[in-house]
């Protein structure tokens, strides 16, 4: 009985945890107050359930736990008394049905629009997500981030504070604004992702969590935002990348690049899955950051059926991307690109343009991509040098080990 | 901000993977120094010899002792340590988290006393 009790407590947390914070906070703004309500509630639970039985509705359970606790700490606090009147008033609407399973609205899209709100800083956004929608702690989201916790802690803190007192709206921005709106939550999703993907081979659990939360995060936007066809896009990117995961390390744990890994290792579901939602995207025509990265992907893999690769079709993709977005990620890899469609002087004079962003001088990428173009054009001495700095600046001891193979081989 | 990030690491794993320290690791530390100073936040570092050759002094009872080993006998041991000069922690964390050591055991990242 305790087992299963908790098992049930586990469950509405994966499950309900987003949507009680979010109609909790969307009522009061208070995200800090719904989330300390909200714990207790889960605490109480934890308690109360493997005595008492899991109730019908652990969800309406939870909130009507949650909103005691938030009105008798208002109360206490002495907060504006209308802010105290509109959380009763919401909360009476639900209870008018008590007893039967309530349908709690699902205001988690609500949330992610305040907490990707371009008056919350852009590095924040997506801790703060997590945090809120999630329910992750700070610790855990610090390192993934690589951020020390105490700082990530006080950034979150700061970040809630700013949402009330800046009066940050819990609503979908209208249809003008959507688009670019959505970018930003959008952006931070994939960020979730980012930090996911970086731990290769899966090993650290945490990490390997990260990425599906971030799928999990996609398939909500999408369910609820269906018309947008970028939503669906950083879907179709994210489940491309997911497919080819256990491709990327051999079975001694060493790195294999794209180019070299076998399509008999990919992810076939996932694959299909993603192609769908590109096509679907790609038919309302209205093109995008997310669907152009996603169709990158997508002309990658087509030799797993082809058998070669589209490089020229690749570069277009790129020249898109980057007229879009002017981002120098976006030029390396266009210069790579480049190089394969027309070869490495190419490529090399792609790089040479953008030798003079400072942003780069530590950005690992753009070393490697120098080095095997060097390598390729017979400069040893100078792809020795590229391959070495690439080396000094990549956390990842695999793909460390890949480079340093690379440079012995020159 | 000048930060110290201290190279500890466990002995017996670095003892045991000697093959791949001259061929694998050495060369990842020369280029990540290389990559310290490429990217102008180097200060300094250096390498300490293993902690079977510390020697340490401590005053008991108003007398000092002279005792064979390091200060204290953990399982990972200081093996040496950056000094970087960079904008915030996050920059230092991010210096940390590519330097070799965090494979044999842990980096750890510290502020310099602020000295104003």
């Amino acid at each position: 009985m305790t087992g299963t009790a908790r098992a049930a407590v586990a469950l509405a947390a994966r499950q309900s945890y987003g949507k009680l914070l979010a109609f909790l906070a969307a009522r009061t703004r208070d995200v800090a107050g719904a989330e300390d309500a909200l714990s207790e509630a889960f605490a109480a639970a934890l308690a109360t359930w493997p005595e008492q039985g899991v109730p019908r509705s652990p969800e309406a359970w939870l909130l009507t736990v949650a909103r005691r606790r938030l009105i008798d700490s208002t109360r206490r606090q002495r907060i504006r008394a209308d802010a105290t009147s509109t959380l009763l008033l919401a909360m009476d609407e639900l209870e008018a049905d008590r007893g039967t399973a309530v349908d709690i609205p699902d205001e988690r899209l609500r949330l992610m629009f305040a907490c990707a709100h371009p008056a919350i800083q852009t590095e924040i956004r997506a801790p703060l997500i997590l945090q809120t929608v999630m329910g992750f702690d700070a610790g855990t989201i610090a390192s993934a981030f690589l951020i020390a916790p105490t700082s990530m802690g006080q950034r979150l803190v700061r970040a809630k504070r700013k949402i009330q007192e800046a009066g940050i709206p819990f609503s979908v921005p209208e249809r003008e604004e959507l688009a670019e709106r959505l970018d930003a939550v959008l952006d931070a999703i994939y960020t979730v992702f980012a930090e996911g993907w970086t731990d290769a081979a899966g090993t650290v659990a945490r990490e390997r969590a990260l990425a599906d939360e971030a799928i999990w995060l996609g398939r909500l936007v999408v369910s609820l935002l269906p018309d947008e066809p970028e939503a669906r896009g950083l879907l179709a990117l994210m489940l491309h990348a997911e497919a080819r995961r256990q491709a990327r390390r051999d079975a001694e744990g060493g790195y294999v690049p794209l180019a070299e890994q076998d399509p008999q290792r990919w992810q076939t579901a996932l694959i299909d899955e993603a192609e769908a939602l590109l096509r679907a995207a790609g038919a309302t025509r209205r093109i995008g950051r997310f669907q152009l990265e996603a169709a990158v992907q997508s002309a990658h893999i087509a030799r797993r059926t082809t058998g070669h690769t589209d490089w020229a079709a690749i570069v277009e993709l790129y020249d898109a991307l980057l007229a879009l977005t002017g981002s120098p990620v976006v030029a390396i890899n266009r210069a790579v690109a480049l190089s394969e469609a027309e070869g490495p002087a190419a490529g090399l004079a792609a790089l040479d343009a953008l030798a003079g962003d400072r942003r780069l001088a530590e950005y690992q990428p753009y070393w490697a991509a120098r080095a095997s173009l060097l390598a390729l054009t017979k400069d040893t001495a100078a792809a020795d040098n590229a391959y070495e700095r690439a080396i000094g600046l990549e956390p990842d001891p695999a793909v460390r080990r890949f480079l340093q193979q690379r440079r012995a081989a020159l | 901000m000048q930060y110290m990030l201290l190279i500890y690491q466990d002995e017996k794993a670095w003892a045991a993977a000697r093959e791949k320290i001259g061929t694998e690791v050495m060369p990842a530390y020369v280029a990540y120094t290389k990559a310290l100073k490429e990217s102008g936040v180097m200060v300094g570092g250096d390498r300490l010899s293993p902690s079977s050759s510390a020697t340490t002094v401590r005053a008991a009872n108003g007398r000092n002792q002279v005792l064979n080993g390091p200060y204290a006998e953990t399982k990972e041991q200081l093996g040496g340590y950056y000094i970087i000069d960079v904008p915030d922690l996050d920059a230092a964390l991010s210096w940390a988290s590519r330097c070799p050591g965090t494979q044999f055991g842990a980096v750890e990242v510290r502020p310099f006393f602020n000295m104003r």
